[in-house]
């Protein structure tokens, strides 16, 4: 339905333009949506020609509408799987196109400072085996702050998302427990807490509530002014999330990044890196049957990697490290143009 | 005299409406064999434990619809509790009590309330309801909070501001119904009551009876309406798979679950589990549809004397 929706609004739009112009649709996952749309309206004020439509559908959505080649190209937070990538018709590129962070957030009245947590004691809150916020393990971690001896409510995303995602990797990369009874993946079963709607909601219940703990992507906790807390990196350190600390992570990952670029990059390595970090890709097929939007594409990728990075600090995005822009230019040759 | 016969251009507008009266027939069909097309992988899979079992974790791909089913139903219930005596009463002072000049602002003021968007009920939930709510269940007495209508802790999204919100949604639907229900009652009946010396309360009283199909008829159509409300509820229901009889407790409703979770879903399992989902909730509407439909006819089979009896003994009650 939603795909008939789209060649119908394809075909409404593509009514309107020149017949030169050249109209490109794309769909997936909703945390990149912000920077997309300002990347495709800055493209088109410098290529006229050229309109790119993107709906911000859900990663899932996303990969469905691609593999079924409703749209041009598709956007996910979490890469495709392989058993997706072998139901799809031809063959999928993935492209990291810039980086985003989820931030631990919570509403303590009277606790102003910034409290720091570890993996593990989040995941533990998160599985419900932490309840308090005078837990031993929460105070340990946080040396002359006096907790209240309240009940952590925790707040989560009600729909499935790609934030959830980059949450429970990380959980799950470092709690063993959190992988075997909850898992990773965009919507999980979680043994506690309460669903919020998107970011805002979850933002939202934190401020409201106290006693709260909940994740957002930064954007959302910097424009809600939430306190988000510092989360303690494969080295030891407490890092907050900052675009820096973000982009050291991918900078970390670089080295061993594997050529279909599907990797994760929670709990990366570094003295500076923040664990919580993820990619979110674009996604194209390498031969695709339009050589004309291919080309474009192409074109808007080199120019996403270069000169479209600018946009990512404003809106709340980290940008790519200069090794995985230089792989990814290089990988971007192996989508068929002719 | 003139003999009656179907002219050409009536019979076709009788076959016309006719087939418009069919295709709402084949839609609806259309719409259960869709629904079980797309979703007989689950249906295959789980088969009747989809209804009985209450684990829902698509990383394992184990789907069980009861918490759903269950939120579903309880929070329909609780708006129907809340809503129809409000909205009956507001019915009844419309259509018998207001003076003229109060009852046309008080209609376009509850129909005004229907037409507002769920979305914008869905936010003023969050944002009035649920801190109102919450500090309603911080005052709770601990000894209240043994009781297991309202045990858990005081986050303020929940069973009880779904219900409320959905109450207020259900409204307007209800009572404009029941008041065009209790302006069909024929005025012969009222003077008939009063000439018979019922005081103005029994005259109301005989009008509802004879109104009382209808009345039925307009609470079926709220509770069909919350059956299947999504986004307002998502919003402050708190989105939980758990079966509790709490009021305070989080839970999930079906339509919340296919509204929150279709977009990321990414394995056919997975997607076949909620449009099950949706199956269900098209099954248990249709349930509850016909199951009104009985009892309303039901109630006008009864025979003519039992009827009568039954009028007489609400005018002298």
């Amino acid at each position: 339905m939603k795909g008939y929706l789209t060649i119908a609004a394809a075909v409404l739009a593509g009514a309107t333009l020149a017949a030169d112009g050249i109209q490109i649709n794309g769909a997936g996952a909703t945390f990149p949506n912000p920077i997309y749309q300002k990347w495709f309206s800055e493209y088109n004020k410098l290529h006229p020609d050229v309109r790119i439509n993107y709906q911000s559908v859900g990663s899932g959505a996303g990969i469905r509408q691609i593999t079924n080649r409703t749209v041009f190209f598709g956007a996910t937070d979490g890469p495709m799987t392989n058993d997706q990538l072998l139901a799809a018709p031809g063959k999928i590129l993935h492209f990291p196109t810039v980086l985003g962070a989820v931030v631990p957030v919570y509403n303590i009245p009277g606790v102003s400072s910034d409290l720091k947590f570890s993996g593990t004691v989040l995941a533990n809150i998160f599985l419900g085996t932490i309840t308090k916020w005078n837990d031993p393990a929460i105070t340990q971690l946080n040396p002359g702050v006096t907790l209240p001896g309240t009940d952590i409510t925790v707040v989560h995303r009600a729909e499935g998302s790609g934030t959830t995602y980059i949450w429970v990797d990380y959980l799950s990369k470092v709690s063993p427990e959190f992988r075997k009874r909850v898992g990773v993946a965009t919507s999980v079963q979680w043994p506690v807490g309460v669903g919020g709607q998107r970011n805002e909601g979850v933002a939202g219940l934190v401020s409201q509530t106290p006693g709260s703990l909940g994740y957002v992507e930064l954007i959302y906790a910097l424009q809600n002014k939430i306190s988000y807390g510092q989360v303690r990196n494969m080295n030891g350190k407490f890092v907050r999330a900052s675009a820096e600390s973000v982009t050291a992570a991918a900078d970390a990952a670089a080295a061993k990044m594997p050529a279909d670029f599907r990797v994760s990059i929670t709990n990366a390595p570094g003295d500076a890196v923040y664990p919580v970090a993820s990619f979110t890709w674009l996604l194209l097929f390498e031969n695709a049957p339009d050589k004309k939007q291919a080309k474009t594409m192409v074109e808007f990728m080199k120019w996403a990697l270069a000169d479209g990075q600018k946009y990512c600090v404003d809106l709340g995005y980290a940008p790519l490290p200069k090794p995985v822009v230089d792989m990814e230019l290089k990988a971007l040759q192996q989508i068929k143009t002719q | 005299m003139k003999r009656w016969r179907a002219r050409p251009d009536e019979l076709l507008f009788r076959a016309g409406t006719g087939v418009f009266a069919l295709l709402l027939i084949v839609l609806v069909a259309g719409i259960g064999v869709e629904l079980y097309r797309q979703s007989r992988l689950s249906i295959h899979e789980f088969g009747w434990k989809f209804w009985q079992t209450d684990v829902w974790d698509p990383v394992s791909g184990e789907f069980g619809a009861r918490p759903f089913i269950w939120g579903t139903l309880y929070s329909s219930v609780l708006a129907l509790v809340l809503a129809a005596p409000i909205a009956i009463g507001i019915a009844i002072f419309l259509s018998e009590l207001s003076p003229l000049w109060l009852r046309r602002p008080l209609v376009f003021l509850t129909e005004l309330l229907a037409a507002i968007p769920s979305i914008v009920y869905g936010l003023w939930g969050i944002f009035v309801l649920v801190p109102w709510i919450r500090s309603l269940e911080v005052a709770t007495p601990p000894w209240m909070k043994t009781i297991p209508l309202f045990t858990g802790p005081p986050i303020g999204v929940g069973m009880l501001s779904a219900a409320i919100i959905l109450a207020i949604m259900v409204i307007p639907f209800t009572s404009s119904v029941a008041r065009e229900v209790l302006k069909a009652v024929p005025q012969a009946q009222r003077e008939g009551a009063y000439a018979l010396g019922a005081t103005r309360w029994e005259a109301i009283r005989m009008a509802l009876f004879y109104a009382r199909t209808g009345i039925i008829g307009a609470v079926m159509l709220g509770f069909g309406r919350a059956l299947g409300e999504t986004m307002a509820v998502t919003m402050v229901i708190g989105n939980t798979p758990r079966i509790s009889l709490s009021l305070f407790a989080p839970q999930y409703t079906m339509a919340a679950v296919l509204a929150n979770e279709f977009a990321e879903a990414g394995d056919d399992l997975y997607l076949h589990a909620l449009v099950e989902i949706g199956f269900v909730l098209f099954i248990i509407t249709l349930i509850v549809n016909i199951g009104s439909r009985v009892f309303i006819w039901s109630l006008g089979r009864q025979p003519r004397s039992a009827r009568v009896a039954d009028a007489a003994a609400a005018t002298a009650a």
